[in-house]
Protein backbone atom coordinates (compact mmCIF):
# COMPACT_ATOMS: atom_id res chain seq x y z
CA UNK A 1 0.00 0.00 0.00
CA UNK A 2 2.74 2.39 0.92
CA UNK A 3 5.00 0.82 -1.65
CA UNK A 4 5.04 4.03 -3.59
CA UNK A 5 6.68 5.81 -0.67
CA UNK A 6 9.15 3.31 0.69
CA UNK A 7 11.65 1.39 -1.37
CA UNK A 8 10.53 -2.21 -1.38
CA UNK A 9 12.44 -4.38 1.07
CA UNK A 10 12.32 -8.14 1.34
CA UNK A 11 9.54 -9.03 3.74
CA UNK A 12 11.01 -9.35 7.23
CA UNK A 13 9.84 -12.65 8.67
CA UNK A 14 11.75 -12.40 11.94
CA UNK A 15 9.02 -10.59 13.93
CA UNK A 16 6.54 -13.22 12.82
CA UNK A 17 8.75 -16.06 14.03
CA UNK A 18 9.29 -14.26 17.30
CA UNK A 19 5.57 -13.79 17.81
CA UNK A 20 4.91 -17.44 17.00
CA UNK A 21 7.61 -18.55 19.44
CA UNK A 22 6.29 -16.33 22.22
CA UNK A 23 2.74 -17.46 21.57
CA UNK A 24 3.71 -21.11 21.72
CA UNK A 25 5.58 -20.74 25.01
CA UNK A 26 2.75 -18.66 26.47
CA UNK A 27 0.33 -21.42 25.52
CA UNK A 28 2.48 -24.07 27.18
CA UNK A 29 2.57 -22.01 30.37
CA UNK A 30 -1.10 -21.04 30.41
CA UNK A 31 -2.83 -24.26 29.40
CA UNK A 32 -1.89 -26.32 32.49
CA UNK A 33 -2.82 -23.45 34.79
CA UNK A 34 -6.08 -22.72 33.04
CA UNK A 35 -6.98 -26.39 32.90
CA UNK A 36 -6.47 -26.54 36.66
CA UNK A 37 -8.70 -23.56 37.41
CA UNK A 38 -11.42 -24.67 34.98
CA UNK A 39 -11.12 -28.31 36.00
CA UNK A 40 -12.22 -27.28 39.46
CA UNK A 41 -15.52 -26.15 37.95
CA UNK A 42 -16.28 -29.42 36.22
CA UNK A 43 -17.85 -32.64 37.31
CA UNK A 44 -15.66 -35.69 37.30
CA UNK A 45 -17.44 -37.11 34.29
CA UNK A 46 -17.00 -33.95 32.30
CA UNK A 47 -13.36 -33.71 33.26
CA UNK A 48 -12.83 -37.07 31.60
CA UNK A 49 -14.42 -36.11 28.31
CA UNK A 50 -13.46 -32.45 28.25
CA UNK A 51 -10.29 -31.66 30.18
CA UNK A 52 -9.38 -28.59 28.07
CA UNK A 53 -12.44 -26.49 27.39
CA UNK A 54 -14.86 -24.39 29.36
CA UNK A 55 -17.18 -26.42 31.57
CA UNK A 56 -20.70 -27.09 30.24
CA UNK A 57 -22.16 -26.53 33.65
CA UNK A 58 -20.17 -24.57 36.19
CA UNK A 59 -20.02 -26.69 39.33
CA UNK A 60 -19.50 -23.99 41.93
CA UNK A 61 -19.96 -26.41 44.80
CA UNK A 62 -16.50 -27.88 44.21
CA UNK A 63 -15.06 -24.55 45.23
CA UNK A 64 -17.61 -23.49 47.82
CA UNK A 65 -17.37 -26.87 49.53
CA UNK A 66 -13.68 -26.26 50.12
CA UNK A 67 -14.07 -22.58 50.93
CA UNK A 68 -16.57 -23.37 53.67
CA UNK A 69 -14.51 -26.17 55.14
CA UNK A 70 -12.54 -25.67 58.31
CA UNK A 71 -9.70 -27.66 56.82
CA UNK A 72 -8.82 -25.21 54.05
CA UNK A 73 -8.63 -22.24 56.39
CA UNK A 74 -6.69 -24.22 58.98
CA UNK A 75 -4.04 -25.07 56.37
CA UNK A 76 -3.76 -21.49 55.18
CA UNK A 77 -3.60 -20.26 58.76
CA UNK A 78 -0.78 -22.67 59.63
CA UNK A 79 1.18 -21.62 56.56
CA UNK A 80 0.57 -17.98 57.35
CA UNK A 81 1.76 -18.31 60.95
CA UNK A 82 4.92 -20.20 59.98
CA UNK A 83 5.72 -17.82 57.12
CA UNK A 84 5.10 -14.72 59.24
CA UNK A 85 7.29 -16.00 62.05
CA UNK A 86 10.00 -16.83 59.55
CA UNK A 87 9.84 -13.43 57.86
CA UNK A 88 9.81 -11.39 61.09
CA UNK A 89 12.67 -13.33 62.66
CA UNK A 90 14.71 -13.31 59.46
CA UNK A 91 14.33 -9.57 59.02
CA UNK A 92 15.30 -8.78 62.61
CA UNK A 93 18.22 -11.18 62.90
CA UNK A 94 19.58 -10.65 59.39
CA UNK A 95 19.36 -6.87 59.39
CA UNK A 96 21.18 -6.67 62.72
CA UNK A 97 23.99 -8.86 61.43
CA UNK A 98 24.06 -7.09 58.07
CA UNK A 99 24.36 -3.74 59.81
CA UNK A 100 27.50 -4.88 61.61
CA UNK A 101 29.01 -6.33 58.45
CA UNK A 102 28.24 -3.13 56.55
CA UNK A 103 29.58 -0.58 59.02
CA UNK A 104 31.82 -2.14 61.61
CA UNK A 105 35.11 -3.71 60.74
CA UNK A 106 36.88 -5.69 63.39
CA UNK A 107 39.32 -8.51 63.43
CA UNK A 108 37.64 -11.54 61.88
CA UNK A 109 34.53 -9.77 60.62
CA UNK A 110 35.05 -10.83 57.03
CA UNK A 111 35.71 -14.37 58.22
CA UNK A 112 32.41 -14.37 60.08
CA UNK A 113 30.64 -13.14 56.97
CA UNK A 114 32.10 -15.95 54.88
CA UNK A 115 31.09 -18.35 57.62
CA UNK A 116 27.48 -17.21 57.38
CA UNK A 117 27.40 -17.22 53.60
CA UNK A 118 28.48 -20.85 53.61
CA UNK A 119 24.76 -21.45 54.00
CA UNK A 120 24.35 -20.73 50.30
CA UNK A 121 26.41 -23.71 49.31
CA UNK A 122 24.25 -26.63 50.29
CA UNK A 123 20.53 -27.38 50.63
CA UNK A 124 18.75 -27.90 53.95
CA UNK A 125 18.11 -31.49 52.94
CA UNK A 126 21.73 -32.58 53.41
CA UNK A 127 21.49 -32.58 57.19
CA UNK A 128 17.76 -33.11 57.54
CA UNK A 129 18.06 -36.11 59.87
CA UNK A 130 20.42 -34.51 62.42
CA UNK A 131 18.28 -31.38 62.13
CA UNK A 132 15.23 -33.45 62.99
CA UNK A 133 16.99 -34.91 66.00
CA UNK A 134 18.15 -31.46 67.10
CA UNK A 135 14.65 -30.00 66.86
CA UNK A 136 13.29 -33.03 68.72
CA UNK A 137 15.86 -32.66 71.51
CA UNK A 138 14.97 -28.98 71.82
CA UNK A 139 11.36 -30.04 72.33
CA UNK A 140 10.22 -28.09 69.26
CA UNK A 141 8.91 -31.02 67.25
CA UNK A 142 5.36 -30.50 66.02
CA UNK A 143 5.44 -26.77 66.75
CA UNK A 144 5.43 -23.78 64.42
CA UNK A 145 8.76 -22.66 65.83
CA UNK A 146 10.35 -26.02 65.01
CA UNK A 147 9.75 -25.26 61.32
CA UNK A 148 10.32 -21.51 61.45
CA UNK A 149 13.69 -21.47 63.24
CA UNK A 150 15.51 -23.76 60.77
CA UNK A 151 13.92 -21.81 57.92
CA UNK A 152 15.28 -18.58 59.39
CA UNK A 153 18.70 -20.15 59.80
CA UNK A 154 18.75 -21.22 56.16
CA UNK A 155 17.48 -17.89 54.82
CA UNK A 156 20.07 -15.88 56.77
CA UNK A 157 22.92 -16.16 54.29
CA UNK A 158 21.07 -14.69 51.33
CA UNK A 159 19.23 -12.11 53.43
CA UNK A 160 22.39 -10.83 55.07
CA UNK A 161 24.14 -10.47 51.72
CA UNK A 162 21.25 -8.51 50.22
CA UNK A 163 20.79 -6.27 53.24
CA UNK A 164 24.50 -5.63 53.70
CA UNK A 165 24.87 -4.46 50.12
CA UNK A 166 21.98 -2.05 50.55
CA UNK A 167 23.20 -0.75 53.93
CA UNK A 168 26.65 -0.15 52.47
CA UNK A 169 25.18 1.88 49.62
CA UNK A 170 23.42 4.29 51.96
CA UNK A 171 25.34 7.59 52.11
CA UNK A 172 28.22 7.11 54.50
CA UNK A 173 28.13 10.74 55.62
CA UNK A 174 24.90 9.99 57.45
CA UNK A 175 26.60 7.61 59.83
CA UNK A 176 29.60 9.88 60.34
CA UNK A 177 27.42 12.89 61.09
CA UNK A 178 25.27 10.91 63.46
CA UNK A 179 28.27 9.53 65.32
CA UNK A 180 29.76 12.99 65.69
CA UNK A 181 26.45 14.18 67.12
CA UNK A 182 26.69 11.50 69.76
CA UNK A 183 24.21 9.10 68.25
CA UNK A 184 24.96 5.48 69.03
CA UNK A 185 25.28 2.76 66.40
CA UNK A 186 22.18 1.11 67.75
CA UNK A 187 20.09 4.28 67.63
CA UNK A 188 21.39 4.94 64.13
CA UNK A 189 20.41 1.44 63.06
CA UNK A 190 16.95 1.78 64.49
CA UNK A 191 16.15 5.37 63.51
CA UNK A 192 18.08 5.87 60.27
CA UNK A 193 19.13 2.61 58.61
CA UNK A 194 15.91 0.67 59.01
CA UNK A 195 13.52 3.44 57.88
CA UNK A 196 15.72 4.14 54.84
CA UNK A 197 15.89 0.46 53.97
CA UNK A 198 12.19 -0.22 53.51
CA UNK A 199 12.55 -1.29 49.85
CA UNK A 200 15.18 -3.94 50.55
CA UNK A 201 13.39 -5.09 53.69
CA UNK A 202 10.25 -5.52 51.60
CA UNK A 203 12.21 -7.47 49.00
CA UNK A 204 13.91 -9.76 51.49
CA UNK A 205 10.65 -10.19 53.36
CA UNK A 206 8.78 -11.13 50.21
CA UNK A 207 11.27 -13.76 49.06
CA UNK A 208 11.52 -15.23 52.53
CA UNK A 209 7.74 -15.34 52.69
CA UNK A 210 7.39 -17.07 49.31
CA UNK A 211 10.04 -19.65 50.21
CA UNK A 212 8.44 -20.40 53.55
CA UNK A 213 4.91 -20.44 52.13
CA UNK A 214 5.94 -22.99 49.49
CA UNK A 215 8.26 -25.11 51.59
CA UNK A 216 7.55 -28.78 51.96
CA UNK A 217 10.49 -30.79 53.26
CA UNK A 218 11.01 -29.06 56.61
CA UNK A 219 7.36 -29.12 57.71
CA UNK A 220 7.08 -32.68 56.42
CA UNK A 221 9.86 -33.79 58.72
CA UNK A 222 9.15 -31.54 61.73
CA UNK A 223 5.36 -31.73 62.03
CA UNK A 224 3.27 -34.79 62.68
CA UNK A 225 -0.22 -33.68 63.61
CA UNK A 226 -2.71 -32.71 60.91
CA UNK A 227 -3.78 -29.62 62.79
CA UNK A 228 -0.30 -28.09 62.38
CA UNK A 229 0.19 -28.84 58.69
CA UNK A 230 0.84 -25.99 56.28
CA UNK A 231 -0.94 -26.18 52.94
CA UNK A 232 1.66 -28.06 50.84
CA UNK A 233 1.45 -30.94 53.32
CA UNK A 234 -2.31 -30.65 53.60
CA UNK A 235 -2.84 -30.76 49.87
CA UNK A 236 -0.73 -33.89 49.53
CA UNK A 237 -2.89 -35.57 52.17
CA UNK A 238 -6.02 -34.28 50.44
CA UNK A 239 -4.80 -35.78 47.19
CA UNK A 240 -4.15 -39.06 48.96
CA UNK A 241 -7.72 -39.12 50.28
CA UNK A 242 -9.48 -38.12 47.07
CA UNK A 243 -7.00 -39.95 44.89
CA UNK A 244 -8.91 -39.89 41.62
CA UNK A 245 -11.52 -37.23 42.27
CA UNK A 246 -9.52 -34.83 40.22
CA UNK A 247 -12.22 -32.15 40.06
CA UNK A 248 -11.98 -31.66 43.84
CA UNK A 249 -8.20 -31.82 43.87
CA UNK A 250 -7.97 -29.25 41.08
CA UNK A 251 -10.32 -26.91 42.93
CA UNK A 252 -8.22 -27.36 46.03
CA UNK A 253 -4.99 -26.64 44.14
CA UNK A 254 -6.53 -23.52 42.63
CA UNK A 255 -7.61 -22.20 46.01
CA UNK A 256 -4.23 -22.87 47.60
CA UNK A 257 -2.19 -21.22 44.86
CA UNK A 258 -4.57 -18.28 44.77
CA UNK A 259 -2.83 -16.47 47.68
CA UNK A 260 0.57 -16.93 46.00
CA UNK A 261 -0.88 -15.64 42.78
CA UNK A 262 -2.35 -12.55 44.45
CA UNK A 263 0.88 -11.85 46.29
CA UNK A 264 2.77 -12.20 43.02
CA UNK A 265 0.52 -9.66 41.32
CA UNK A 266 0.76 -7.23 44.23
CA UNK A 267 4.46 -7.56 44.95
CA UNK A 268 5.84 -8.64 41.58
CA UNK A 269 8.44 -5.90 41.63
CA UNK A 270 9.85 -7.13 44.94
CA UNK A 271 9.60 -10.78 44.02
CA UNK A 272 11.37 -10.47 40.70
CA UNK A 273 13.98 -8.07 42.06
CA UNK A 274 14.62 -10.21 45.10
CA UNK A 275 14.71 -13.57 43.43
CA UNK A 276 16.92 -12.50 40.56
CA UNK A 277 19.05 -9.75 42.10
CA UNK A 278 19.53 -11.91 45.15
CA UNK A 279 20.59 -14.67 42.87
CA UNK A 280 22.99 -12.49 40.92
CA UNK A 281 24.88 -11.49 44.01
CA UNK A 282 24.68 -14.95 45.53
CA UNK B 1 25.83 -14.70 81.84
CA UNK B 2 26.07 -11.20 83.28
CA UNK B 3 27.32 -9.90 79.93
CA UNK B 4 24.24 -11.33 78.33
CA UNK B 5 21.97 -9.56 80.79
CA UNK B 6 23.80 -6.35 80.00
CA UNK B 7 23.20 -6.66 76.29
CA UNK B 8 19.52 -7.21 76.79
CA UNK B 9 19.33 -4.13 78.99
CA UNK B 10 21.08 -2.18 76.27
CA UNK B 11 18.51 -3.21 73.75
CA UNK B 12 15.76 -1.73 75.87
CA UNK B 13 17.60 1.55 76.31
CA UNK B 14 18.57 1.98 72.72
CA UNK B 15 19.05 5.71 73.14
CA UNK B 16 21.54 5.55 75.95
CA UNK B 17 24.16 3.01 74.99
CA UNK B 18 26.85 5.48 74.02
CA UNK B 19 27.24 6.81 77.52
CA UNK B 20 26.86 3.34 78.89
CA UNK B 21 29.53 2.01 76.57
CA UNK B 22 31.81 4.85 77.51
CA UNK B 23 31.27 4.25 81.15
CA UNK B 24 32.21 0.62 80.78
CA UNK B 25 35.03 1.76 78.49
CA UNK B 26 33.89 -0.72 75.87
CA UNK B 27 34.42 0.38 72.29
CA UNK B 28 30.88 1.21 71.03
CA UNK B 29 31.60 -0.54 67.75
CA UNK B 30 32.59 -3.70 69.53
CA UNK B 31 29.57 -3.42 71.82
CA UNK B 32 27.27 -3.16 68.81
CA UNK B 33 28.89 -6.15 67.16
CA UNK B 34 28.60 -8.15 70.37
CA UNK B 35 24.93 -7.31 70.56
CA UNK B 36 23.95 -7.64 66.90
CA UNK B 37 25.89 -10.65 65.68
CA UNK B 38 25.15 -13.43 68.17
CA UNK B 39 21.51 -14.10 67.16
CA UNK B 40 22.47 -14.75 63.55
CA UNK B 41 25.60 -16.71 64.46
CA UNK B 42 23.78 -18.83 67.01
CA UNK B 43 20.83 -19.68 64.77
CA UNK B 44 23.11 -20.46 61.87
CA UNK B 45 25.47 -22.57 63.91
CA UNK B 46 22.73 -24.45 65.70
CA UNK B 47 20.53 -25.28 62.72
CA UNK B 48 22.89 -25.28 59.74
CA UNK B 49 26.49 -25.97 60.72
CA UNK B 50 26.13 -28.34 63.68
CA UNK B 51 23.70 -30.66 61.87
CA UNK B 52 26.22 -31.07 59.06
CA UNK B 53 28.90 -32.03 61.56
CA UNK B 54 26.48 -34.35 63.34
CA UNK B 55 25.56 -35.95 60.04
CA UNK B 56 29.21 -36.91 59.62
CA UNK B 57 29.22 -38.39 63.15
CA UNK B 58 25.88 -40.22 62.88
CA UNK B 59 26.83 -41.66 59.51
CA UNK B 60 29.19 -44.02 61.34
CA UNK B 61 26.35 -45.65 63.26
CA UNK B 62 23.51 -48.02 62.64
CA UNK B 63 20.89 -45.98 64.47
CA UNK B 64 17.12 -45.57 64.35
CA UNK B 65 17.15 -42.19 66.10
CA UNK B 66 15.99 -43.33 69.54
CA UNK B 67 18.24 -43.23 72.57
CA UNK B 68 21.90 -42.70 71.89
CA UNK B 69 23.76 -43.98 68.85
CA UNK B 70 25.80 -46.97 70.03
CA UNK B 71 26.22 -49.40 67.17
CA UNK B 72 29.32 -48.05 65.46
CA UNK B 73 29.74 -49.56 62.02
CA UNK B 74 32.45 -47.33 60.60
CA UNK B 75 32.11 -46.58 56.94
CA UNK B 76 29.60 -49.33 56.23
CA UNK B 77 26.76 -46.86 55.64
CA UNK B 78 28.73 -45.27 52.82
CA UNK B 79 29.35 -48.70 51.35
CA UNK B 80 25.61 -49.45 51.52
CA UNK B 81 24.84 -46.18 49.76
CA UNK B 82 27.33 -46.72 46.97
CA UNK B 83 26.30 -50.35 46.57
CA UNK B 84 22.61 -49.60 46.19
CA UNK B 85 21.33 -49.36 42.64
CA UNK B 86 18.81 -46.72 43.68
CA UNK B 87 21.43 -44.20 44.65
CA UNK B 88 23.27 -44.66 41.37
CA UNK B 89 20.02 -44.03 39.52
CA UNK B 90 19.34 -40.96 41.63
CA UNK B 91 22.79 -39.60 40.89
CA UNK B 92 22.29 -40.20 37.18
CA UNK B 93 18.90 -38.51 37.34
CA UNK B 94 20.48 -35.44 38.92
CA UNK B 95 23.01 -35.37 36.08
CA UNK B 96 20.19 -35.78 33.58
CA UNK B 97 18.38 -32.79 35.05
CA UNK B 98 21.57 -30.74 34.72
CA UNK B 99 22.06 -31.84 31.11
CA UNK B 100 18.48 -30.94 30.20
CA UNK B 101 18.79 -27.62 32.00
CA UNK B 102 21.86 -26.77 29.96
CA UNK B 103 20.77 -28.05 26.57
CA UNK B 104 17.09 -27.13 26.57
CA UNK B 105 16.24 -24.76 29.37
CA UNK B 106 19.19 -22.40 29.03
CA UNK B 107 18.87 -21.75 25.28
CA UNK B 108 15.10 -21.41 25.69
CA UNK B 109 15.50 -18.90 28.52
CA UNK B 110 18.12 -16.93 26.63
CA UNK B 111 16.09 -16.87 23.43
CA UNK B 112 13.03 -15.60 25.24
CA UNK B 113 15.08 -13.02 27.11
CA UNK B 114 16.56 -11.69 23.87
CA UNK B 115 13.05 -11.11 22.57
CA UNK B 116 11.47 -9.87 25.77
CA UNK B 117 14.27 -7.51 26.82
CA UNK B 118 13.08 -5.21 24.04
CA UNK B 119 10.34 -2.73 24.78
CA UNK B 120 7.06 -3.51 23.12
CA UNK B 121 3.48 -3.78 24.18
CA UNK B 122 2.89 -6.91 26.18
CA UNK B 123 6.57 -7.61 26.84
CA UNK B 124 6.25 -7.01 30.57
CA UNK B 125 3.07 -9.06 30.81
CA UNK B 126 4.74 -11.96 29.00
CA UNK B 127 7.79 -11.75 31.27
CA UNK B 128 5.52 -11.99 34.30
CA UNK B 129 3.58 -14.87 32.78
CA UNK B 130 6.77 -16.83 32.11
CA UNK B 131 8.05 -16.09 35.58
CA UNK B 132 4.82 -17.21 37.24
CA UNK B 133 5.60 -20.97 37.26
CA UNK B 134 8.75 -20.24 39.24
CA UNK B 135 6.74 -18.56 41.99
CA UNK B 136 4.21 -21.39 42.31
CA UNK B 137 4.93 -23.99 44.94
CA UNK B 138 6.68 -27.11 43.69
CA UNK B 139 4.00 -29.21 45.35
CA UNK B 140 1.18 -27.44 43.51
CA UNK B 141 3.10 -27.62 40.23
CA UNK B 142 3.74 -31.31 40.71
CA UNK B 143 0.07 -31.99 41.42
CA UNK B 144 -1.06 -29.98 38.40
CA UNK B 145 1.20 -32.03 36.18
CA UNK B 146 0.23 -35.30 37.76
CA UNK B 147 -3.27 -34.38 36.60
CA UNK B 148 -1.99 -33.55 33.14
CA UNK B 149 -0.18 -36.88 32.92
CA UNK B 150 -3.04 -38.85 34.47
CA UNK B 151 -3.84 -41.81 32.28
CA UNK B 152 -7.61 -41.51 32.70
CA UNK B 153 -8.34 -37.81 32.99
CA UNK B 154 -5.27 -35.95 31.92
CA UNK B 155 -4.75 -33.47 29.15
CA UNK B 156 -2.13 -35.67 27.60
CA UNK B 157 -4.57 -38.55 27.47
CA UNK B 158 -7.16 -36.51 25.67
CA UNK B 159 -4.61 -35.42 23.11
CA UNK B 160 -3.71 -39.04 22.47
CA UNK B 161 -7.38 -39.97 22.34
CA UNK B 162 -8.05 -37.27 19.78
CA UNK B 163 -5.65 -39.11 17.51
CA UNK B 164 -7.26 -42.39 18.41
CA UNK B 165 -4.22 -43.67 20.29
CA UNK B 166 -3.93 -45.20 23.73
CA UNK B 167 -2.21 -42.81 26.12
CA UNK B 168 0.91 -43.97 27.94
CA UNK B 169 0.92 -43.75 31.72
CA UNK B 170 4.04 -41.63 31.79
CA UNK B 171 4.40 -41.57 35.55
CA UNK B 172 3.78 -45.27 36.04
CA UNK B 173 6.57 -46.60 33.85
CA UNK B 174 10.21 -46.81 34.84
CA UNK B 175 11.06 -45.87 31.25
CA UNK B 176 9.22 -42.56 31.17
CA UNK B 177 8.86 -41.37 34.76
CA UNK B 178 12.04 -39.31 34.63
CA UNK B 179 11.09 -37.82 31.27
CA UNK B 180 7.84 -36.62 32.81
CA UNK B 181 9.72 -34.96 35.64
CA UNK B 182 12.21 -33.31 33.29
CA UNK B 183 9.39 -31.68 31.35
CA UNK B 184 7.99 -30.19 34.55
CA UNK B 185 11.44 -29.01 35.62
CA UNK B 186 11.86 -27.04 32.41
CA UNK B 187 8.30 -25.71 32.62
CA UNK B 188 8.81 -24.49 36.15
CA UNK B 189 12.30 -23.02 36.04
CA UNK B 190 12.89 -21.54 32.57
CA UNK B 191 11.24 -18.27 33.63
CA UNK B 192 13.72 -17.75 36.43
CA UNK B 193 16.68 -18.13 34.09
CA UNK B 194 14.94 -15.91 31.55
CA UNK B 195 14.69 -13.17 34.18
CA UNK B 196 18.41 -13.46 34.90
CA UNK B 197 19.15 -12.92 31.22
CA UNK B 198 16.66 -10.05 30.92
CA UNK B 199 18.27 -8.29 33.88
CA UNK B 200 21.68 -8.71 32.25
CA UNK B 201 20.47 -7.53 28.84
CA UNK B 202 18.89 -4.43 30.32
CA UNK B 203 22.12 -3.56 32.07
CA UNK B 204 24.02 -3.95 28.83
CA UNK B 205 25.54 -1.03 26.97
CA UNK B 206 23.25 -0.52 23.95
CA UNK B 207 25.94 1.49 22.17
CA UNK B 208 27.99 -1.64 21.52
CA UNK B 209 25.10 -3.21 19.65
CA UNK B 210 24.36 0.01 17.76
CA UNK B 211 28.00 0.37 16.80
CA UNK B 212 28.18 -3.16 15.48
CA UNK B 213 24.99 -2.61 13.46
CA UNK B 214 26.38 0.58 11.95
CA UNK B 215 29.58 -1.25 11.04
CA UNK B 216 27.39 -3.53 8.97
CA UNK B 217 27.19 -6.59 11.18
CA UNK B 218 24.20 -8.77 10.49
CA UNK B 219 21.66 -9.51 13.18
CA UNK B 220 23.19 -12.95 13.66
CA UNK B 221 26.73 -11.55 13.87
CA UNK B 222 25.69 -9.00 16.48
CA UNK B 223 24.17 -11.78 18.52
CA UNK B 224 27.08 -14.15 18.09
CA UNK B 225 29.99 -11.74 18.52
CA UNK B 226 28.60 -8.96 20.70
CA UNK B 227 25.58 -9.91 22.75
CA UNK B 228 26.38 -13.49 23.72
CA UNK B 229 29.96 -12.74 24.81
CA UNK B 230 28.56 -9.97 26.99
CA UNK B 231 26.18 -12.52 28.48
CA UNK B 232 28.91 -14.99 29.47
CA UNK B 233 28.84 -14.03 33.16
CA UNK B 234 25.06 -14.55 33.21
CA UNK B 235 25.39 -17.86 31.38
CA UNK B 236 27.85 -19.04 34.01
CA UNK B 237 25.48 -17.91 36.72
CA UNK B 238 22.54 -19.63 35.06
CA UNK B 239 24.53 -22.87 34.84
CA UNK B 240 25.46 -22.52 38.49
CA UNK B 241 21.83 -22.20 39.52
CA UNK B 242 20.76 -25.06 37.27
CA UNK B 243 23.26 -27.37 38.98
CA UNK B 244 22.48 -26.20 42.51
CA UNK B 245 18.75 -26.44 41.77
CA UNK B 246 19.13 -29.96 40.46
CA UNK B 247 21.09 -31.02 43.54
CA UNK B 248 18.27 -29.91 45.84
CA UNK B 249 15.29 -30.98 43.75
CA UNK B 250 12.80 -32.80 45.95
CA UNK B 251 9.42 -31.09 46.31
CA UNK B 252 8.60 -31.52 42.65
CA UNK B 253 9.35 -35.23 42.64
CA UNK B 254 7.07 -36.13 45.54
CA UNK B 255 3.67 -35.25 44.07
CA UNK B 256 4.61 -36.64 40.65
CA UNK B 257 6.20 -40.01 41.34
CA UNK B 258 7.58 -40.08 44.90
CA UNK B 259 10.76 -41.27 43.21
CA UNK B 260 9.15 -44.36 41.77
CA UNK B 261 8.27 -46.60 40.19
CA UNK B 262 11.04 -48.83 41.52
CA UNK B 263 13.29 -45.87 42.39
CA UNK B 264 13.50 -44.90 38.73
CA UNK B 265 12.84 -41.19 39.20
CA UNK B 266 14.54 -40.35 42.47
CA UNK B 267 16.82 -37.39 42.83
CA UNK B 268 19.50 -37.68 45.48
CA UNK B 269 17.39 -35.72 47.95
CA UNK B 270 14.25 -37.76 47.34
CA UNK B 271 16.35 -40.91 47.66
CA UNK B 272 17.59 -39.57 50.98
CA UNK B 273 14.00 -38.95 52.05
CA UNK B 274 12.60 -42.28 50.87
CA UNK B 275 15.39 -44.47 52.20
CA UNK B 276 16.69 -42.48 55.14
CA UNK B 277 14.11 -40.13 56.61
CA UNK B 278 10.86 -42.00 56.12
CA UNK B 279 12.36 -45.17 57.62
CA UNK B 280 14.28 -43.29 60.31
CA UNK B 281 17.55 -44.88 59.28
CA UNK B 282 19.54 -42.02 60.71
CA UNK B 283 23.01 -43.38 60.01
CA UNK B 284 22.25 -44.37 56.44
CA UNK B 285 20.40 -41.13 55.71
CA UNK B 286 23.20 -39.08 57.23
CA UNK B 287 25.72 -40.83 55.01
CA UNK B 288 23.66 -39.82 51.96
CA UNK B 289 23.51 -36.29 53.36
CA UNK B 290 27.26 -36.15 53.79
CA UNK B 291 27.80 -37.37 50.23
CA UNK B 292 25.36 -34.75 48.95
CA UNK B 293 27.08 -32.08 51.03
CA UNK B 294 30.47 -33.07 49.64
CA UNK B 295 29.14 -32.90 46.09
CA UNK B 296 27.55 -29.47 46.65
CA UNK B 297 30.59 -27.94 48.29
CA UNK B 298 33.07 -29.43 45.82
CA UNK B 299 30.98 -28.19 42.96
CA UNK B 300 30.48 -24.71 44.39
CA UNK B 301 34.15 -24.17 45.18
CA UNK B 302 35.56 -25.57 41.96
CA UNK B 303 32.99 -23.76 39.86
CA UNK B 304 33.72 -20.48 41.58
CA UNK B 305 37.44 -21.02 41.24
CA UNK B 306 37.44 -22.06 37.60
CA UNK B 307 34.63 -20.11 36.04
CA UNK B 308 33.68 -17.19 38.22
CA UNK B 309 37.07 -16.03 39.37
CA UNK B 310 36.43 -12.43 38.48
CA UNK B 311 32.97 -12.06 40.00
Amino acid sequence: MSDALAPRRPLDLVPLWKALFLGLVALVVIVPLLATVLGGFKSLGELRTNPFGLPDTWEWQNYTGILFSRRYWQLLWNSLVIATMTVVLTLIVASMAAFVFAHIHFFGSSMLLSYLTMGLLFPAATAILPLFIKVRDLGLLDSYLGVALPQVAFSLAMSILLLRRFFKDLPHELLEAALVDGCSYIAFFRHVTLPLSRPILATVGTITFVHSWNSYLLPLVMLNSDSMYPWPLGIMIYQGEFSSEWHLILAFITLTILPTFLLFILAQKHIVAGLTAGAVKG
Amino acid sequence: MSGRGGTIAMRHEARAPVSRARRSSLDPRLATALLFLPPALMLFTLFVVLPIGEAAWYSGFNWNGFGKPTRWIGLDNYRFVFDSRGFGTAFKNNLLIIVVSLTIQLPLAMGLALILAERFRGAVALRMLFFLPYVLAEIATGLIFSFIYDGNYGLLTSIYRAFGAEAPHLLASTQTSMLAILIVVVWKYFGFHMMLFIAALQGMDRNLVEAARIDGASRWQVLRYVVIPLLYPTIKLSIFFAVVGSLQLFDLVMPLTRGGPADSSNTMVSFLYNHGVSRMRVGYGSAIGVILFAICVTFAFSYKRWFMRNE
